[in-house]
């Protein structure tokens, strides 16, 4: 690539300088607290040096070993972290199927209808999708008491659901629109009816689309604090509320590793998610760049 | 496409999106206008060994009653946009009619809770966003000009500040800078000054927040200004070469011209996304010097007495008026561009 933008030495230093500065600002925290959920409190929280968090003098004091799991069995088993684990395992395949599910269908009719109304339907989808999620929890609220449908899982799958929808249909409308009419329109043409050309034109050619959609979706839900904060009781909490709740307790009784210990179990699987969809991360990213 | 197909493909999507988005918006238009009830008060003879005595107390029973009869409060007309927590007319007033220079009078209004909280909101949306569109573009053209074989790790490593969830995100570094954690016994180290603390004075907490919100954005503006980069007319740059353009003469004259559709996108996700700043205030606990709309909304909800549905409400009526009033380019310029297309 050197070719295209010059060889000048100093030019190429400071952007391979910048890039190493960059790498480590953003990839340090992560190993750095990874490494430190393993170590006790005096050793990740410590005042004289931070070598005692490489090292851990204190964790070879208190446990007999450089190494300890006592934030993590603080953490799954004290506090019982494994119950909002399974939330989050619900509520994030819910999420994820059920958007998809509804938004390939809508992309899909979106991108094939030529008439006004679905630009009418896109723009109102780019307002709802630039709402902070907070306002519209202020107005959930109120109406899931009265309905007495507060609290529980199936409610805030939903709400994130279609909070998901604007995002999702905007990128499957584009997606579909990279597929060419004719394969489904000369199927329609052969007689089947639009959803059979659906199903039997356009379903085996849609997987890319969809997975890289579904990924988003997935992030969505499992990022989400403000919905599942506010929406879910003490029992259906998720992750990263229950996290957030840890916090209160943690700091008066000094168990704050339990937290960093929860903390890096629930940032551990996304690691292994963008190393697997790297891919298909930087496509969806750039896919609303690219069509405009 | 059939109007009837449409509607068939559409309604799961649109039937989600009208009473999970439009409704809870309609909603909170109504609950804004309204109030908590006050609670019932009732006046009570007690009657002891010194005499007779009047004595008002609350009526529990009678304000649960009330609250289960009418759950949305108390009609309040636009009194909540106007007191002291929102739009603070009064008190504005006062402060422009009598006061000591344009200083105090700033001093004054920021002191209000919706003129801190919307303060700080478009600071930080207005500097993390440029910051953040310099900072990936600079590694963009960094990750450019590396060898095809570290790519992929590169950009692996980039994208971890971006994917991670911002409330865990702000937590890690909040360990970090803590006067205990790496970063803040270094800085105390570095300047020799036991007591510096990042969490210590406004100034320090919002630089801190702002730093946060460009690490966590970053990454977004570098993939696609990285795509942008794939895409680059090579026969332009060629010709510029021949005419002897340096390399900083390329990337001014050549690659930011074709990247400045890209950047109007980045610009635009970005203002969404960093107007709702929220996750950030809790993880780093900056409540007391920090505080964004979306914060005063959850504030609110959250309250351990009772929570405030018209404060929310209200406020959120107000962000979701700034949400336009920041869209309203791209709704202008979209519009145009499909009326072009129409005709």
């Amino acid at each position: 690539m050197n070719t295209q933008l010059g060889h000048s030495r100093t030019l190429a230093i400071t952007s391979g300088l910048i890039l190493l500065v960059w790498l480590i600002v953003a990839a340090f925290p992560f190993f750095w607290t990874v490494w430190g959920s393993f170590k006790v409190q005096a050793d990740f929280f410590s005042r004289e040096s931070f070598w005692n968090a490489i090292f851990g003098p204190a964790t070879q004091r208190q446990t007999g070993g450089a190494f300890t799991l006592d934030g993590y069995e603080g953490a799954w088993i004290e506090r019982e972290f494994y119950h909002s684990v399974w939330n989050t395992v619900i509520v994030t395949v819910c999420v994820t199927s059920i958007s998809l599910l509804f938004g390939t269908l809508g992309g899909y009719a979106l991108s094939r209808s030529t008439r006004k109304y679905t630009f009418w339907i896109l723009i109102a989808a780019l307002v709802f999708r630039a709402m902070p999620h907070i306002t519209l929890v202020s107005g959930y609220l109120l109406p899931f008491f009265e309905l007495n449908i507060w609290g529980y899982l199936p409610t805030a799958i939903i709400v994130l659901v279609a909070i998901n929808q604007p995002f999702t249909i905007w990128m499957l409308h584009s997606f579909f629109m990279s597929i060419p009419k004719d394969l489904d329109e000369s199927a329609m043409v052969d007689g089947c009816t639009r959803f059979q050309a659906f199903r039997w034109a356009i379903m085996p050619v849609m997987w890319p689309g969809v997975i890289t959609t579904g990924l988003f979706s997935f992030l969505l839900a499992y990022n989400d604090f403000a919905v599942t904060a506010m929406l879910l009781n003490q029992d259906n909490q998720t992750m990263v509320p229950k996290i957030n709740s840890f916090l209160g307790t943690v700091q008066t009784e000094g168990t704050i590793m339990y937290a960093v210990a929860a903390t890096v179990s629930a940032t551990v699987p996304l690691f292994i998610l963008v190393m697997f969809f790297q891919r298909q991360i930087v496509s969806g990213l750039t896919a609303g760049a690219v069509k405009g | 496409m059939r109007h009837r197909d449409f509607t068939a493909f559409i309604l799961p999507s649109a039937l989600a999106m009208l009473l999970f988005i439009a409704l809870p918006i309609v909603s909170v238009a109504v609950q804004s206008l309204f109030v908590e009830h006050e609670q019932v008060l009732v006046t009570v003879e007690n009657c002891g060994p010194f005499g007779c005595q009047e004595e008002t107390k609350v009526d529990p029973d009678a304000t649960a009653a009330l609250k289960e009869a009418e759950p949305l409060g108390r009609f309040n007309g636009l009194g909540t946009y106007l007191n002291r927590a929102h739009l603070a007319v009064t008190e504005v007033g006062e402060i422009l009619s009598d006061n000591d220079g344009i200083g105090d009078v700033i001093s004054r209004i920021y002191n209000l809770p919706f003129y801190k909280a919307l303060s700080f909101t478009l600071v930080y949306t207005f500097l993390v966003t440029p910051l953040s569109m310099i900072a990936g573009f600079a590694v963009a053209l960094g990750v450019n000009s590396i060898p095809r074989m570290f790519k992929g790790p590169v950009i692996f490593l980039s994208l971890l500040p971006y994917i991670v969830t911002p409330l865990l995100g702000s937590l890690i570094l909040f360990w970090m800078i803590n006067s205990d954690g790496v970063i803040g016994a270094t800085l105390q180290w570095i300047f020799n000054d036991p007591e510096l603390s990042l969490k210590a004075s406004p100034g320090l907490t919002w630089i801190t927040l702002i730093v946060y919100g460009t690490w966590h954005m970053t990454p977004f503006a570098f993939v696609v200004f990285y795509a942008g980069l794939q895409t680059l007319p090579q026969d332009t740059l060629e010709s510029a070469m021949i005419d002897g353009a340096n390399r900083w003469e390329r990337i001014r004259y050549v690659v930011i011209p074709h990247l400045v559709p890209l950047a109007t996108f980045v610009g635009l996700v970005l203002l969404m996304d960093n107007f709702r700043v929220f996750e950030p205030i809790i993880g780093f606990s900056a409540e007391a010097n920090a505080t964004s709309l979306s914060w005063s909304i959850y504030n609110d909800l959250n309250g351990s007495v009772n929570q405030l549905f018209g404060s929310a409400a209200a406020t959120s009526i107000l962000t979701m008026l700034g949400v336009i009033v920041l869209l309203m380019p791209v709704l202008i310029r979209t519009w145009r561009e499909f009326n072009r297309k129409a005709r």
